[in-house]
């Protein structure tokens, strides 16, 4: 497993990015993340779904899929796609350090 | 990883519509650009009037197992199609309708074939609003430059 270095903690991720420990994930590593998947600047926005993806991670031991998370997120999917242009649920869950939701919808 | 996917959607059954639109869905969901085109009976699917009525073919249709002559039995289709929908729905799969509107909401582009339009005639105005436009096949072919195309 490869070993990355995020806000100067070293942490296990996959081969396509995603936490294969969640727990080692913090909140300050996540602007570091974001750089890392295109993003420059995370907003309020882009946090409130980071945030959510975690949540939901924590609840059901799976983050969402796309629909899923414009429906409990209250962020419409035209807007999770303007902030995560590469794939909402994806990239909001390499950033909230949670293994990659799975699904076909 | 691919980049870009462009499908066609050309069958007006349940059955012919939703592989697509999952496959355009899922595209999105990857971060792959994708485009849907819909011709001949496909083009039900982005209709107004047609779009809420897309039934499950209930004639031959072998996956179905049922005797083909069943199939044919009237309200069988719809009833097929209600079964159906009611598993799609505990399975957080959208009905036709919501399934397009949230893929135009994904950025996908959605597309009309000019020759089927002209066929069946029909205007715009008999299309769903995202639709982005009704276009040739060579206007397609332009479009899905540098991707790949699948044909359902």
């Amino acid at each position: 497993m490869p070993e990355k270095v995020y806000a100067g903690t070293a942490v296990t991720v996959n081969d396509e990015g995603f936490f294969t420990e969640p727990g080692q994930w913090r909140e300050e590593m996540t602007s570091e993340l974001a750089r890392e998947y295109g993003i420059e600047r995370l907003t309020e926005q882009h946090w409130q779904v980071v945030k959510h993806m975690r949540y939901q991670y924590e609840q059901n031991g799976t983050g969402p899929n796309v629909r899923a998370l414009a429906r409990s997120s209250g962020v419409t999917i035209k807007e999770l796609y303007q902030l995560f242009p590469k794939g909402p649920a994806k990239l909001a869950a390499r950033i909230a350090g949670i293994p990659k939701p799975r699904g076909c919808i | 990883m691919i980049d870009k996917i462009s499908i066609i959607i050309s069958k007006g059954s349940l059955d012919g519509v939703y592989p697509g639109l999952i496959m355009a869905n899922g595209a999105r969901a990857e971060g792959i650009d994708a485009n849907l085109f819909f011709t001949f009976f496909g083009l039900d699917a982005i209709h107004r009037g047609r779009q809420q009525r897309i039934k499950l073919a209930t004639v031959g249709n072998p996956g179905l197992h049922l005797p083909t002559l069943a199939g044919a039995v009237p309200g069988v289709s719809a009833l097929m199609t209600r079964y159906l929908g009611r598993k799609m729905d505990t399975l957080d799969i959208p009905p036709v309708p919501e399934f397009v509107e949230m893929i135009a909401d994904t950025g996908a582009g959605l597309y009309a074939c000019k020759a089927s339009v002209d066929l069946f005639g029909y205007g715009e105005d008999d299309f769903v609003e995202h639709v982005k436009g009704i276009i040739t096949v060579g206007e397609l072919y332009d479009l899905a430059d540098g991707g790949q195309i699948v044909f359902t």
